[in-house]
């Protein structure tokens, strides 16, 4: 705060080209090491069955006198190795973003929880309880009214769902906000009591199957949009990313502030729009199961040509989460609510002190939250194809675990919507990469338990470095 | 108490606090306490810690509210319910505190509660971050990290991101609640230089401080509290420090003052 003035500071040139990289293109380098160790997760899944056999190979020729060393040789060929991986295959990766969504859902607005130094234990019961009442309304209570299979039971029963869930909530928050309750304490009684409650509404039954259109809210072959409608998301998705990153030059141009360097926005735009693409030429390179194929064209009165190739495109659960994770990065960058979540979290007393209504902010976001446990319920039971007193079951760990190894903070302020879903991603990688190389599931939850306890020190340790 | 020339000013005051009761599960941290603020004028509160001028601002500023008592603004009863209607009066606090959210960077602290919006009514940053650098350039020329979470700034450099979203909305009435607790000997000059500078503008200012060398140099007139209570208002040029610690620590008024 001295008189001396300072010219503007030089361009920074300084440094190596990989840091001159990040500075141009501001990237957030925890962004690169969850890509990074996403990329480690599957490339080792998927190596890992050709390792393994090369192992026992060696252990064989080595200990037990069986087989040779050729042979045992051989398996090591990188080729071999790669071909016989079952995880990058567009068939499991399409089948890893379905399993996602359910949990990535509810991550965004587990997110929110969190930065403003909540919990929420209960969005598993939610889910429970939301796919029952669901299951009661379009299996046992609409068709009643409007016969078996009518076209709005999904919504009608989709819009009971989310309300619900929002409903729940709100509840919790006003207990938490106004009346003073810890988030732990209502949403642990909450866990408890809702999941009493999913077995109570149906008295412990399993509600199946749900109404055809609703299913397919779930996904399935059927339930996504193919071949052209993927490459129509995909080419809505680049133009979008263009227009973003076209609109943030023109909005730092008229302010005069500085400008990303021209190669960095194009190698932005390369990028956004070159994932893309990769993962609509992904979903497309699965085809439906012969199965499924027979069953169309049967429908069609037509016999199954010989080279029928029917892709899945993207799944309609995936591409609800891909919506609803675009709908909360706005809220939480570009509007007032999100702003003041950020707020809470930094510092509750100048929040409030700045005239935000904290307390109605916090029953804002446990509905949110409810809400997104709500859209969960109707995914995961469309999925399910039915309603199950046990549906979402522990969830509640994987939303708050996904959220945690994507970066939320729960001292509270620290949190992004992306970092959520990539967390969950990095939660279902090792679970289905799990299943698929044939651990059991003690094992599974080991290695879990261990990768969030990891992630987090990780973390902690990028933060001092970043500071 | 109100003997003796409080003012010879017959203008309306700006602020009028009268007869303030607070009270915290029985304990009375304000009782019975009436000040006054006038336009151009700065207004000292003085006292131990504990002696409830904290408390007593706050039910100005909206953190709190009176259990009893009256808040007159401008001669009109004002209902201070929160810090939300505190700023609809125009009242602007600077908190001991700061009160700043660590995680977000100037411009969002400096908005915090009114931030800009655009037409389709999406937060606009770029707008915020332009005219915060408006601010800052009047304010503090040094200060360049406008990208920054305030929690990378010094502690000058927080005070000035508290200070100009005080004075940037147009405050008419100032609550400064130990503006210099924190800074160095250049940082408190330019909160001295800052006051003398809003006073001129017609700002009134209530000043909260311990340091009755920096409320004889910047206030006009000063009022001690002690024990919740008042123990007088005086002027500062009627008075000498000692008088000033006297009536902090003894709880009386100076004998050539005393009515």
């Amino acid at each position: 705060m001295t008189d001396i003035k300072t010219n503007p500071a030089p361009p920074q040139d300084e440094g190596g080209l990989f840091s001159r990289f990040l500075r141009g293109t501001e990237i957030d380098t925890r962004l690169l090491g969850m890509f990074g160790a996403l990329l480690l997760i599957w490339v080792g899944f998927h190596i890992f069955p050709g390792l393994r056999e090369f192992v026992y190979s060696l252990i064989g020729v080595v200990f037990q006198g069986q087989g040779t060393w050729a042979d045992t040789g051989a398996l090591l060929n990188p080729l071999t190795i790669w071909d016989g991986g079952v995880f990058l295959t567009p068939r499991n990766l399409w089948n890893l973003s379905v399993q996602t969504s359910s949990i990535g859902i509810m991550a965004t607005g587990m997110v929110l929880v969190i930065i403003t130094r909540n919990i929420d234990l209960s969005v598993g019961a939610i889910v429970g309880v939301t796919a029952m009442i669901m299951g009661l309304v379009q299996v046992e209570w609409l068709p009643q009214f409007m016969g078996i299979g009518h076209p709005v039971i999904w919504v009608i029963t989709a819009i009971i769902g989310i309300t619900l869930g929002a409903c729940i909530g709100a509840f919790h928050g006003w207990l938490i906000a106004y009346r003073g309750i810890p988030s732990f304490i209502v949403t642990l009684g909450g866990l408890l009591i809702w999941r009493g409650a999913a077995f109570l509404s149906a008295s412990g039954r399993t509600i199946s199957p749900v109404d055809s259109t609703f299913q397919l809210l779930g996904g399935g072959p059927y339930g996504a949009v193919g071949e052209m409608g993927s490459w129509i998301v995909g080419a809505i998705a680049c133009a979008a990313i263009l227009w973003m990153l076209y609109a943030g030059r023109q909005s730092r141009k008229n302010y005069g502030f500085p400008l990303r360097p021209v190669w960095a926005e194009t190698f932005m735009a390369a990028v956004g729009c070159g994932l893309v693409l990769g993962a609509v030429l992904l979903v497309n390179a699965y085809p439906w199961p012969k199965g499924i194929l027979e069953q169309y064209y049967a429908r069609l009165g037509q016999p199954v040509p010989e080279d029928a190739f029917v892709s899945h495109g993207f799944a309609i659960p995936v591409l609800i989460m891909l919506s609803v994770a675009i709908g909360m990065t706005l809220l939480m960058t570009r509007t007032r609510f999100g702003r003041y979540v950020f707020a809470i979290g930094g510092n509750p007393e100048a929040a409030a002190l700045s005239g935000i209504d904290v307390k109605w902010m916090t029953l804002r976001i446990f509905a949110l939250m409810g809400a997104l446990a709500g859209l969960s319920g109707i995914v995961a039971s469309a999925r399910l194809n039915s309603a199950t007193n046990a549906l979402g079951m522990l969830d509640e760990l994987y939303v708050i675990a996904a959220a945690v190894i994507g970066g939320t903070s729960l001292a509270g302020g620290i949190g992004t919507i992306y970092g959520a879903i990539l967390g969950a991603l990095v939660m279902q990688s090792l679970q289905t990469g799990m299943v698929l190389i044939g651990f059991d599931s003690a094992v599974q939850q080991i290695v879990v338990g261990g990768v969030l306890v990891f992630a987090v020190y990780l973390d902690n340790l990028y933060r001092k470095k970043a500071k | 108490m109100m003997g003796q020339d409080m003012t010879q000013r017959t203008d309306a005051p700006l602020v009028e606090l009268r007869d303030i009761h607070i009270s915290f599960g029985g304990i009375k941290a304000v009782d019975g306490v009436s000040v006054d603020l006038y336009p151009g004028e700065v207004m000292g509160l003085l006292g131990h810690n504990g002696a409830g001028k904290s408390t007593l601002i706050k039910c100005l500023s909206g953190a709190y509210q009176a259990d009893q008592g009256e808040i007159y603004i401008k001669g009109e009863k004002a209902t201070i319910r929160n810090p939300r209607d505190a700023r609809a009066y125009n009242i602007e606090t600077i908190y001991q505190t700061l009160a700043l959210a660590d995680n977000l960077d100037a411009a969002s602290n400096l908005f915090l509660g009114r931030e800009l919006t655009t037409r389709s009514g999406m937060l606009d940053d770029a707008g915020m971050e332009a005219e915060t650098r408006k601010i800052m350039k009047t304010l503090n020329p040094n200060f360049k990290k406008f990208k920054v979470p305030v929690s990378a700034l010094s502690g000058g450099q927080r005070q000035s991101v508290a200070i100009a979203r005080a004075v940037h909305f147009n405050a008419q009435i100032l609550i400064m609640d130990e503006p210099t607790a924190a800074l160095g000997p250049q940082e408190t000059q330019m909160v001295a230089d800052l006051i003398g500078e809003l006073k001129k503008q017609g700002l009134g200012i209530f000043l909260i401080d311990h340091d009755i060398h920096a409320v004889k140099q910047l206030c006009d007139r000063a009022s001690v509290m002690k024990n919740g209570q008042l123990v007088g208002t005086v002027k500062v040029d009627d008075v000498s420090e000692d008088d000033l610690l006297g009536m902090i620590i003894l709880g009386k008024k100076p004998a050539h003052l005393a009515a």
